[in-house]
């Protein structure tokens, strides 16, 4: 059973504008030492998924000094491996150049390179999925109930604001999806949501990515789905583990915050046995904890060097906090530098931000404070 | 076809370290584990990468898998090149018969061949047993200035320990005249660090010269330096200035473990512009706990501290649960340290599980010694193991 992957890195890049200023949705750090698509790539790699596409919009940049070969994923490989895929925009632009806005637009954008995937099956899936999921039981469960396609779907709760973001499924007790309502404004309860990891067979792909193209459809899910939901077999996947979404800058911060709180939620995404999430490698020499140093329920990546206090904050790599100073409530991206006593309160540092002796800065929890790449205060 | 090479890199790495028992008893001593996310070998890689030297050649021996396994392709060095880059170089069989390596210049003498094939000019011969950083390069370019026919790398070190080095007597342009091994009343405090840089063509002659010698004991410091300089060879010595430790010994490891610690250690590997590779494992983000407390230490990616590390060198993956305290110890990968144990003044190996309230080692103070834990055992419940003791199977005297 050989299957291809495709991800689509600048999907709701617009969820979190600050963050993905500089950078696609994918390259959003996350998570003490990663970046979101190590995710949506470690799911694949742990799965034997070797042929990985990104697709990729614009600001990608970052994204590809991320992924570079993909040697870190082990995806440096003579036969597939990974393969950025950038909009491809000819001489003579034209509004078919136009840049995609949906998956669909996305998928056709790249159909040349879809037509020459020779695996058996494809595993789509957003860039943005914090999830710790063994796809190959999911492809194992496609073949077996002869589905055309495979949606992962999670069971939760939704209050009205919550549903919004989300695209709810609703299935038989078969399995088999008989509706789907994407963005609903005034839904309240539980409902499984589209993880937007999905499975289908290499020859369906092609057949919709050409379908689509000849009939000029935008929609995964209202042109493909909706329309064949009677005459194909549709199907859901349930994946009952930790998953997050990124819906906004609040959701970023609360679910990175989720880290630190709760044991279970690390275990499921970073401690699943035979399945760890790669990243980068960036040879930093491991964290120095001074004397002086005080440091409680927090995460801290390798090659920072910490002479202050810090409280319930993520530290990426490379973070120097300064003698005196106190940090709580903080995400520090990489190679954050502080002075001297410092006070940081629920603040967001963005990468190579420098913050000078004796600067108070506090933002709220239910707004941080925002600081951008390389700012210097 | 080979791309011709200036300077090809020898690295010893066969060596057993039994002065580090039980640490050595599974892996040759340049794998073992160092300042939390290191082996002993990634200093002479980084520094051959750091000094623009592509091509080395890892001589093994006693124990490799863990150190084949470690080094791999090269790849976390930037050794895995289209020509030259890692090479691990077993002792093989010949059309004439097998052998070990007899010493070290009978090890780099069956690799004439490895070495002939890149063609170089200079040969830098290296051991992995040395906790340094070093310019190559530097050493290289004294090489071509003095137009020497070798030159060894010198530390000053003090004439109470001069007698463990061989040490050399120069004159004043740094040129060799007299040598020593291991001298009962040495004459001068330059050591030699086992840092050779050879011509070629010299390296060759001398090697299958004392191969022909079979009163030799093949060994560069007793029988190549000595002859070379008996023949009036232009030898040189090169001044190194920094720091070096040879970590041999369990208590030298130790030692040089500590040395990492301190707002200004005398090591410092957060060095941008001299980096330290290493193989690095997925692991994740290292958690400090709500009872959690780290203090003057080191701790690695993958460790979750939730009682209290003091004056320590935590490497990946470890975990010490609440109300365990680990004090003045160096801890390998993937060791559990349970509930309420204390570790004091203690090396415990990787792997290892040391159950609730078990007590190692005594305070740094007043023990009698470094107590050391192999890797891959149990202590069990409440057991106490005497400071200063080595402990290399399962280990249970409490009353659980």
């Amino acid at each position: 059973m050989l299957a291809a992957g495709i991800i689509f890195s600048n999907i709701h890049d617009a969820n979190i504008p600050e963050l993905t200023r500089n950078r696609t949705m994918a390259s959003v750090p996350f998570g003490c030492r990663y970046r979101l698509i190590d995710f949506a790539l470690s799911n694949m790699v742990n799965s034997n998924i070797h042929n990985v596409s990104v697709i990729t919009h614009y600001n990608y940049q970052s994204l590809m000094d991320h992924l570079g070969a993909g040697k870190d994923w082990d995806l440096a490989r003579r036969a597939g491996g990974i393969k950025i895929l950038p909009p491809y925009i000819t001489a003579y632009a034209n509004n078919v150049n136009a840049l995609y806005r949906t998956r669909l637009e996305a998928l056709k954008s790249v159909s040349h390179s879809i037509t020459k995937i020779t695996d058996d099956y494809v595993v789509l899936s957003d860039c943005d999925v914090i999830c710790n999921i063994d796809l190959n039981d999911m492809i194992r469960n496609h073949i077996e109930n002869k589905a055309d396609i495979t949606i992962a779907v999670k069971k939760v709760t939704l209050d009205k604001a919550t549903a919004k973001a989300n695209v709810l499924i609703e299935s038989d007790e078969t399995g088999r999806i008989t509706d789907l309502q994407a963005y609903p404004t005034s839904f309240e309860g539980d409902s499984d949501i589209n993880l937007n990891i999905m499975v289908m067979s290499r020859q369906y792909l092609q057949e919709i990515v050409l379908d689509a193209v000849a009939h000029d459809y935008i929609s995964l899910n209202k042109d493909i789905i909706l329309k064949n939901l009677n005459g194909k077999n549709y199907r859901i996947y349930r994946y009952d583990g930790y998953f997050a979404c990124i819906s906004s800058s609040q959701d970023y911060y609360k679910c990175s915050m989720e880290l630190i709180e709760n044991k279970d939620i690390r275990d499921q995404l970073f401690r699943v046995k035979n399945r760890p999430i790669y990243t980068k490698v960036r040879n930093s020499a491991p964290t120095y904890y001074s004397p002086e140093s005080k440091v409680t329920n927090s995460l801290i990546a390798d090659g920072c060097q910490i002479f202050g206090e810090v409280e319930n904050s993520i530290l990426f790599r490379g973070v120097k906090i300064g003698k005196g100073t106190k940090v709580k409530n903080c995400i520090l991206f990489q190679d954050t530098f502080t002075g001297e006593n410092v006070v940081l309160n629920c603040v967001i540092a963005d990468k190579n931000v420098v913050i000078r002796d004796n600067k108070v800065l506090s933002g709220d929890e239910s707004l941080p404070f925002y600081l951008s790449k390389g700012r210097m205060i | 076809m080979f791309k011709k090479k200036e300077c090809v890199a020898m690295l010893l790495a066969g060596g057993q370290g039994s002065r580090l028992y039980t640490l050595t008893e599974k892996t040759a001593k340049p794998a073992v584990t160092f300042g939390g996310k290191y082996k002993i070998i990634d200093f002479p890689m980084s520094n051959c990468i750091n000094s623009g030297i592509d091509t080395v050649g890892v001589l093994t021996q006693y124990q490799p898998l863990v150190l084949n396994e470690y080094i791999g392709n090269g790849q976390p060095w930037d050794l895995d090149r289209l020509t030259g880059g890692v090479m691990i170089l077993p002792p093989y069989q010949a059309k004439s018969g097998a052998d070990w390596y007899k010493g070290t210049a009978n090890a780099i003498y069956q690799n004439l061949g490895f070495i002939n094939r890149y063609d170089p000019d200079y040969v830098i011969i290296l051991s992995g047993d040395h906790i340094y950083k070093m310019d190559y390069n530097a050493m290289l370019e004294a090489h071509k200035a003095t137009d020497a026919d070798c030159t060894i790398a010198v530390l000053d070190v003090p004439l109470s320990e001069a007698s463990r080095f061989g040490i050399m007597v120069t004159d004043e342009v740094g040129r060799i005249t007299q040598f020593q091994e291991k001298p009962k009343n040495p004459i001068s405090t330059k050591a030699s660090m086992g840092i050779y840089i050879f011509n070629r063509s010299v390296l060759e002659s001398y090697l299958i010269a004392d191969e022909n010698d079979k009163n030799s004991s093949n060994d560069f410091g007793k029988n190549i330096i000595p002859s070379m300089l008996a023949d009036g060879k232009k030898m040189f010595a090169y001044p190194f200035v920094g720091y070096w430790k040879d970590v041999g010994t369990i208590d030298s490891l130790w030692e040089a473990n500590m040395d990492l610690l301190g707002e200004n250690p005398s090591f410092n590997v957060h060095d941008k512009s001299w980096r330290i590779f290493s193989r690095n494992y997925a692991e994740p983000p290292q958690f400090i706990g709500n009872g959690g407390n780290a203090v003057n230490s080191i701790i690695t990616e993958g460790c979750v501290i939730e009682g209290l590390v003091e004056n320590s060198v935590l490497s990946n993956g470890v975990i010490v649960e609440p109300g365990a305290i680990v004090r003045d110890s160096v801890i390998m990968s993937g060791v559990t340290i349970k509930a309420g144990a204390v570790v004091s003044y203690s090396i415990i190996d990787s792997n290892t599980v040391v159950e609730e309230r078990a007590v190692i080692g005594a305070d740094k103070a007043t023990a009698k010694g470094i107590t050391v834990i192999g890797s891959d055992i149990t202590i069990g419940k409440g057991s106490s193991v005497e400071a200063g003791l080595m402990i290399d199977s399962d280990f249970n005297n409490g009353n659980n």
